[in-house]
């Protein structure tokens, strides 16, 4: 009882965060407007440099903008997506310097000099990524909600097991690591789907893996 | 999100000042859980100095035989160190138990030891909550606790310190280096670091205000089988309701810490010495004074089973 009261709650509290940050969000551009000239708490405009999917960007930014707000809101790269922007969900997953993190838990002054990809850099319509014929060719989506983060998640999946780091379900530690069914399940366990694609999304990913 | 400026220090003794002189100041190394919390106002920095030109991302050999571990290097980076996973197996098993490949990938080594409490309450603002605001209540002690602390708590706070890589760090006696803001430098053993916060819950650590982390020191590696089993409510991506990090002799000595139980990484050398006599004589010494809500006594138990799995394997040398 007191076990299941507890999941319900958290759960709740999980859903309820989620709105409460929403509207800490727009409290905090309210207030930024509110309080704009010659107020205590100044707005800090800084000059960011960075590439995005090989194009040089310079921007001026307020110091708060994450990684995922410059692409969506300033560079209009609106493939990236905005699931819980708390770290937990990985709709947002982007490469910086060829690895894969959550840009929503990433400030943009973070990455002054960085090479960013998104899903756009990835492919185009016309020309796809492996990966993302794989996802069409296996139906790895439904609604494609946190199918971009998916994607680039997966790219950087496999290099990571290339690169030869570990992960939660490895044997072997020192031993070569390979692309399995298990492996790459654990290693996406960072991308949440709402829709539950994840068995399609496991074959998209054995088919790139096989090569 | 409250509005802050922003610099990258040069060096630790220059980052270790200017947090200090500066009201409000706070490091920033991956921002994993910083950004996060200052997301939802608990964390309300006006400065952040940001961590990552000091070059402290390497890992170096010592000259005992140990390795020198840069604050700055990523857990993902730390966990592939092919000495990592050689000769400290209980350290790669730790971090790749936590959280996910795109956070472990951002995540520092300092930041990750200095991660705060995953309590509900501390994370929702409208509920009291000690370590929040100080002297505000503990909505916990009375509601859910069933993640929380069952020893090394306080009338004031029953949180636990959530992370996965500082078990395996005491378990192996990691020092943590840091330099003070007037350019000192200090090691603090790993048994020390995390405090048992008593009537203070704010203060989570022996760290003073702008003392910055620039290395963590593992001694020369201790042989053994090395395991960490971390028992949560689904298989990946999810706090730890009880881990255990251990290292196994073959005589069946040894040394283990226990994660998710108390404010910080749970070992005693009393209960380390009980390990030829089996789980329950670990389990028994290490948590004689434990003090369980209803809602998480199951962890004692539990910590128990998870010990004799670990003790089980390491008889019949499965999977270190
Ligand atoms: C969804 C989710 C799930 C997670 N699951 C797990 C899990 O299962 N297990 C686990 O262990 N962790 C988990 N984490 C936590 C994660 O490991 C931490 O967020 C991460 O390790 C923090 O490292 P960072 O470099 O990003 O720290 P930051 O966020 O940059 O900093 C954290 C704190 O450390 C301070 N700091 C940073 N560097 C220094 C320094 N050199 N000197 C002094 N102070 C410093 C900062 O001021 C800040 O107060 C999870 C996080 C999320 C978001
Ligand atoms: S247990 Fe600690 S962190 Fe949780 S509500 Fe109580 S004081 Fe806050
Ligand atoms: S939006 Fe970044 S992890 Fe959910
Ligand atoms: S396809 Fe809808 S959330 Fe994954």
């Amino acid at each position: 009882m007191a076990e299941n009261g507890f999941l319900k709650v958290s759960r709740r509290g999980v859903l309820a965060g989620g709105v409460a940050s929403a509207t800490v969000g727009q409290a905090s551009i309210l207030r930024a407007q509110d309080t704009a000239p010659g107020s205590a708490a100044k707005e800090a405009k800084v000059p960011v440099r960075l590439t995005v999917n090989g194009t040089p960007q310079e921007l001026e930014l307020d110091s708060r903008t994450t990684l995922l707000d410059t692409l969506r809101e300033h560079l209009k790269l609106t493939g990236s997506k905005k699931g819980c922007d708390h770290g937990q969900c990985g709709a947002c997953t982007v490469m910086v310097n060829g690895t894969r993190i959550n840009s929503c838990l990433s400030l943009a002054v973070q990455h002054q000099g960085d090479e960013i990809t998104t899903i756009e850099g990835l492919g185009s319509p016309e020309d796809l990524h492996p990966m993302q014929a794989a996802f069409v060719e296996h139906d790895g989506y439904q609604c494609g909600y946190c199918t971009p983060g998916q994607i680039c998640s997966a790219v950087a999946v496999l290099e990571e097991i290339r690169n030869g780091v570990p992960s939660h379900v490895t044997e072997d530690l020192t031993g070569r690591m390979r692309a399995t069914e298990m492996e790459m399940r654990e290693r996406m366990s960072g991308n949440i789907c709402r829709c539950g694609a994840y068995s399609n999304i496991a074959e998209a990913m054995a088919q790139v893996a096989k090569g | 999100m409250r509005s802050f400026t922003y610099e990258r220090a040069a060096s630790p003794a220059e980052a270790a000042k200017a947090v200090a002189t500066t009201q409000g100041a706070k490091f920033i190394a991956g921002g994993t859980n910083l950004i996060d919390l200052m997301k939802l106002e608990i964390e309300t920095p006006t400065h952040l100095v940001d961590v990552q030109d000091l070059g402290l991302d390497q890992v170096e050999d010592t000259e005992d035989g140990g390795l020198r571990i840069g604050t700055f290097v990523s857990n993902t980076a730390l966990s592939a160190h092919p000495r990592v996973r050689e000769d400290y197996a209980v350290l790669t098993r730790a971090i790749q138990a936590g959280a996910s490949g795109q956070l472990r990938n951002k995540a520092t080594t300092g930041g990750n030891l200095l991660q705060r409490t995953r309590c509900a309450y501390f994370y929702d603002t409208n509920m009291p909550c000690n370590k929040r605001k100080p002297g505000d209540g503990c909505a916990a002690i009375d509601g859910f606790s069933r993640q929380l602390g069952v020893i090394g708590t306080s009338d004031s706070c029953i949180a636990t310190y959530p992370g996965d890589m500082a078990v395996a760090m005491r378990a192996l006696d990691a020092v943590v280096e840091t330099v003070k803001p007037d350019g000192t430098a200090r090691a603090i053993p790993a048994a020390d670091f995390h405090r048992l916060w008593g009537d203070t819950p704010h203060i989570e650590t022996a760290l003073e205000p702008g003392e910055i982390i620039t290395h963590v020191r593992l001694p020369a590696p201790v042989g053994g089988q090395h395991f960490y089993h971390k028992v949560r409510d689904r298989r990946s991506y999810a706090y730890a309701l009880v881990s255990v990090a251990a290292v196994i002799q073959p005589d069946g000595t040894g040394r283990v810490a226990f994660g998710g139980v108390a404010p910080k990484p749970w070992r005693s050398e009393a209960a380390d010495a009980q390990l030829p006599n089996g789980a329950a004589a670990v389990v028994r010494t290490a948590f004689a004074d434990a003090r369980p809500t209803e809602q998480n006594a199951f962890k004692i138990p539990l910590a128990e089973r998870t010990l004799a799995g670990i003790l089980a394997d390491a008889q019949t040398g499965t999977r270190s």
